[in-house]
């Protein structure tokens, strides 16, 4: 995974709250097997209307997506983070985003970052204002800063460490390979298993 | 002698989800989440893909193939059960079938016998039980939280997680009951229900969660009906649901292929028993239901949280004090193509669809073919009736269910996830309006600018045959 630390860029505002992963990324861009390339999906059905933020020439180059709340319910689907990191977004700031999406967003070193609706009313207004607007998402610093206007936000220590050095969860684990052969050895006999199949 | 911190805490009054993850946790402690096992996981072909691939790369191997499970439902066509016509869909589905093949794991392909969608096939084989953590690259897993167990969708860098070492560092979470006092009245279904306590409590209202539901209704409802209520946790946004097993879980798990079997048996139903909140447990939060207030409940806009009593109108976006809920209502309204005031009930919808993990189970079928039995689906309807596996279907056959569908015109087929999500050919055209018993009615979810109403099975059915959206006693 990237590491993230911190990152400068602009803002593109997307007023909007409920944004669920299905308007991230609609089902029919989910047939894919591979991991990257996912950036045409990409709110598809909003890109198909010109005057839509992201088809805005202001807001090309922005790699940060302040959005309303609870964005990223619904479906699980990782797609939904591959398409906004592919698409060239580092960060996303919301009041509060959909469980699933957020742990996703983590292991892929998409930083999502939650801030009080007025700050996020303010960073609204900043990129609104001016679209160059530069806005920093500091994750050493638990800070987003924009001009002179500073807001700290929590992050589980955890999570923030294995962000910062880029960890990959799967390799952490097996650390604890041992934990797992005792929990396993331990198990009931009655437990299901899959295999030898009966039907 | 003073109990130790230790044995205080073990003798701690505990909720059934607490009793659940703490017989799961493989570490804790430290600033690490709790790291648990994993005792089921399920694969589809659309979340699974890149977890494969991840393997290969590191190259490692699937730990427990004996716990793990694969189906193909969500890009099958239900119009016949050979041919995949889309090459993407296809090629999605030839990946899965080869990463089974290659890593060793269990599959049940379009034309098995057991195909279907993954939550329906789950609890059929008798693998879903109680007291078990369950997990699937598909946020409709907390379906099996009906029979007791920790279940809850994952992403897909989650899945090769868990191939890789059967477990999953969760942080912990809050725990919640939701208490349903009384009896539900006669016409209204564990979908209305649902439906009702996701409109009350918004779509992130049970964040963070893991919830209970409990209490007089929900002990008096059927395993189909628990498992959609359990189903539809994650439209209000929690962790996963459950329901403390009973006698009804233990009878409708017993006898199934993977259940247990002899002294197995006995040992498992003595741990399930002890599967429940204890007395003095204390939850974080607690939301109370009269389910004698409730009635048939659809949905009028974008998100499952913006429903309302089939007997009322499409609310103002000025009915709304919050002001992102008033925008929210405003951009629905248009998106819907609906003007506030209007009565639920004079809502004329073009399709129909009965099916899905939600309500894609034998007793839907059921319910929804008594209200159609010697009735005609409307000739401005199509209405598509698709079991939730090929066992569902092969019942609904014997019990002669497909006859009667067949009978009023409705469009009966083969199983998968269909119409609920815009991925097979089973889509809506754009402007077109859908009362569907699926789980989600955003923008595009069922086929690019469809409208969908969620409603319960026996809604839709009534619907079906009106035109308009109804209830079995307007018929």
């Amino acid at each position: 995974m990237d590491k993230f630390t911190t990152h400068t860029g602009s803002a593109a505002p997307l007023r909007r709250s409920n944004v669920d992963t299905d308007q991230i990324i609609p089902a029919v861009y989910l047939k894919r097997v591979t991991k990257t390339g996912f950036e045409d999906g990409l709110f598809a059905e909003w890109r198909e209307d010109e005057a839509f933020l992201l088809n805005q020439e202001a807001y090309k180059d922005a790699t940060i997506l302040v959005t309303g709340t609870e964005f990223g319910t619904g479906s699980s689907r990782e797609h939904a983070v591959w398409a906004l990191k592919d698409y060239g977004f580092k960060a996303v700031v919301a009041p509060r985003f959909g469980d699933i999406f957020r742990g996703n967003s983590l292991k892929n070193g998409l930083l999502t970052v939650e801030l009080p609706e007025a700050a996020v009313e303010e960073l609204w207004t900043l990129s609104e204002t001016d679209p160059t607007a530069e806005i920093t998402v500091d994750l050493v610093e638990c800070e987003v800063r924009a001009g002179d206007r500073t807001w700290g936000f929590e992050f589980d220590e955890f999570l923030r460490w294995r962000m910062m050095e880029g960890l990959d969860d799967v390799a952490l684990t097996l650390r604890d390979e041992d934990k797992i052969a005792a929990f396993e050895s331990n198990r009931d006999a009655w437990r299901p298993r899959t295999l030898p199949a009966a039907v | 002698m003073s109990r130790t911190p230790q044995e205080a805490e073990e003798t701690r009054p505990r909720t059934l989800a607490e009793k659940v993850w703490d017989a799961h946790v493989v570490r804790t402690g430290g600033q690490q989440p709790d790291l648990l096992y994993i005792d089921l996981h399920l694969l589809h072909e659309v979340t699974s893909p890149q977890a494969f691939d991840g393997l290969r790369q590191a190259g490692r191997k699937v730990r427990r193939t004996d716990l793990t499970i694969a189906t193909e439902d969500h890009n099958t066509p239900t119009d016949n059960l050979f041919t995949i016509a889309d090459p993407t869909s296809r090629k999605q589905i030839e990946t899965l079938r080869a990463n089974c093949e290659e890593f060793g794991v269990r599959i049940h392909s379009l034309g098995d016998a057991e195909q279907g969608v993954v939550h329906v096939v789950g609890p059929q084989l008798g693998l879903t039980q109680p007291g078990m953590t369950v997990v699937c690259g598909d946020s409709h897993t907390s379906t099996h939280g009906a029979f007791g167990s920790i279940a809850f969708g994952i992403g897909t860098s989650e899945v090769e997680h868990v191939l890789a070492t059967q477990t999953l560092p969760q942080a912990k979470p809050k725990y919640m009951a939701v208490t349903v006092n009384g009896s539900l009245p006669e016409g209204v279904s564990a979908k209305d229900l649902i439906l009702k306590i996701i409109s009350i409590t918004g779509t992130g209202g049970g964040k963070g969660h893991i919830v209970e539901y409990r209490g007089q209704a929900i002990e008096e409802l059927s395993m189909e009906g628990r498992m959609t209520v359990c189903n539809m946790s994650i439209e209000w946004g929690a962790k996963a649901g459950l329901i403390a097993p009973d006698a009804k879980t233990a009878a409708y798990v017993q006898g199934r292929a993977h259940a247990p079997k002899g002294e197995d048996w006995d040992a498992a139903v003595e741990y399930w028993q002890s599967l429940t909140t204890d007395e003095g447990a204390v939850f974080d939060k607690e939301i109370v239901i009269d389910a004698a207030s409730l009635s048939p409940f659809v949905t009028w806009g974008t998100n499952p949280g913006q429903g309302i009593e089939l007997s009322g109108a499409v609310p103002a976006p000025e009915d709304f004090a919050d002001p992102i809920e008033r925008t929210t209502a405003a951009s629905a309204l248009t998106y819907m193509g609906l003007e506030a005031g209007t009565p639920m009930r004079d809502i004329d919808v073009d399709v129909v669809f009965l099916g899905s993990c939600t309500n894609g189970r034998i007793e839907d079928l059921r319910t929804a073919a008594d209200v159609i039995k010697g009735r005609k689906v409307a000739d401005t309807v199509n209405m598509m009736v698709v079991p939730g596996s090929a066992k569902v279907r092969e019942q609904a056959i014997a019990e002669g269910l497909d006859q009667v569908f067949i009978d009023a015109g409705a469009d009966w087929r083969f199983a998968g996830c269909s119409m609920c999500l815009g991925m097979n050919p089973d889509q809506l055209t754009p402007g077109q309006r859908a009362a569907s018993t699926s789980n989600r009615n955003f923008e595009g979810r069922q086929g690019k600018g469809g409208r969908t109403h969620l409603v319960s099975p026996a809604v839709a059915a009534a619907t079906a045959v009106t035109g308009r959206l109804a209830s079995p006693a307007d018929l």
